[in-house]
């Protein structure tokens, strides 16, 4: 369950037209409260995939993470997860998402067409890797 | 001996440990001992070959060990361990 406000969810869907045809990514912070999440910031990140490969990976270096993960610690916040675009083609997560997954984190996938956000999933990765599961948005 | 940083991913397979200290050598270890300890971390740790997986990142006191020996990069007492994964995904 993860409590993610309209403001937050809106800044996503924003950034995945904005970025269109390319893939968006970003990480969402907040707090963890047991099995319960709440976002309280979304950040945009700069898809470092080569330019040619933008149409479909998104990459955020480890670099880029542990900079946010030392933000995110000065500031009392957690990452929670991360958000990225699927243009073209459905908001369901890929082998290739999964693949490269951690679980506990929410996966937040947006599908564009033609600029146009049409939907978006929120996932968790189960703990033996094998899928992801649905997870659902509080109020 | 350093001190190992759990991610908050993967403390639910430390059982909520967020730092521990482990005897070792080098970096790599330090990484065997670590999935030793918590045997439940090794399958997101490592692939099926055995290999670290491409997305996780093994950072030597804000320094990615990549950039210094590997697996074979020295430690002392008091050095910091970072796992820190690198996020992909796509179509």
């Amino acid at each position: 369950m993860i409590d993610i406000k309209k403001n937050h969810i809106d800044q996503i869907k924003e950034h995945a037209q904005k970025d269109y045809p390319h893939e968006c990514c970003g990480i969402i912070l907040g707090k963890f409260n047991g099995s319960e999440k709440t976002v309280t910031q979304v950040l945009e990140i700069s898809n470092e995939k080569e330019e040619e490969n933008r149409h479909n990976r998104y990459l955020i270096p480890s670099s880029k993470i542990l900079e946010i993960e030392l933000y995110a610690i000065k500031n009392g916040l957690d990452i929670v997860g991360f958000y990225h675009s699927h243009p073209d083609h459905p908001a369901t997560p890929s082998a290739f998402d999964m693949e490269h997954a951690l679980p506990v984190y929410s996966y937040f996938i947006v599908s564009v067409y033609d600029a146009k956000v049409v939907n978006f999933t929120l996932s968790v990765l189960s703990h033996d890797r094998s899928k992801f599961e649905e997870e659902l948005i509080k109020g | 001996m350093a001190t190992v940083y759990i991610p908050t991913a993967l403390r639910l397979f430390t059982d909520g440990t967020s730092e521990v200290v482990l005897v070792g050598e080098n970096i790599g270890e330090i990484v065997t001992e670590l999935v030793t300890k918590y045997g439940d971390l090794k399958t997101h740790l490592f692939s099926n070959e055995g290999k670290l997986r491409s997305f996780v990142n093994i950072y030597l006191n804000e320094e990615d060990v990549r950039h210094l020996d590997g697996l074979n990069t020295k430690v002392s007492e008091g050095d910091k361990v970072l796992l820190v994964p690198s996020i992909a995904g796509g179509i």
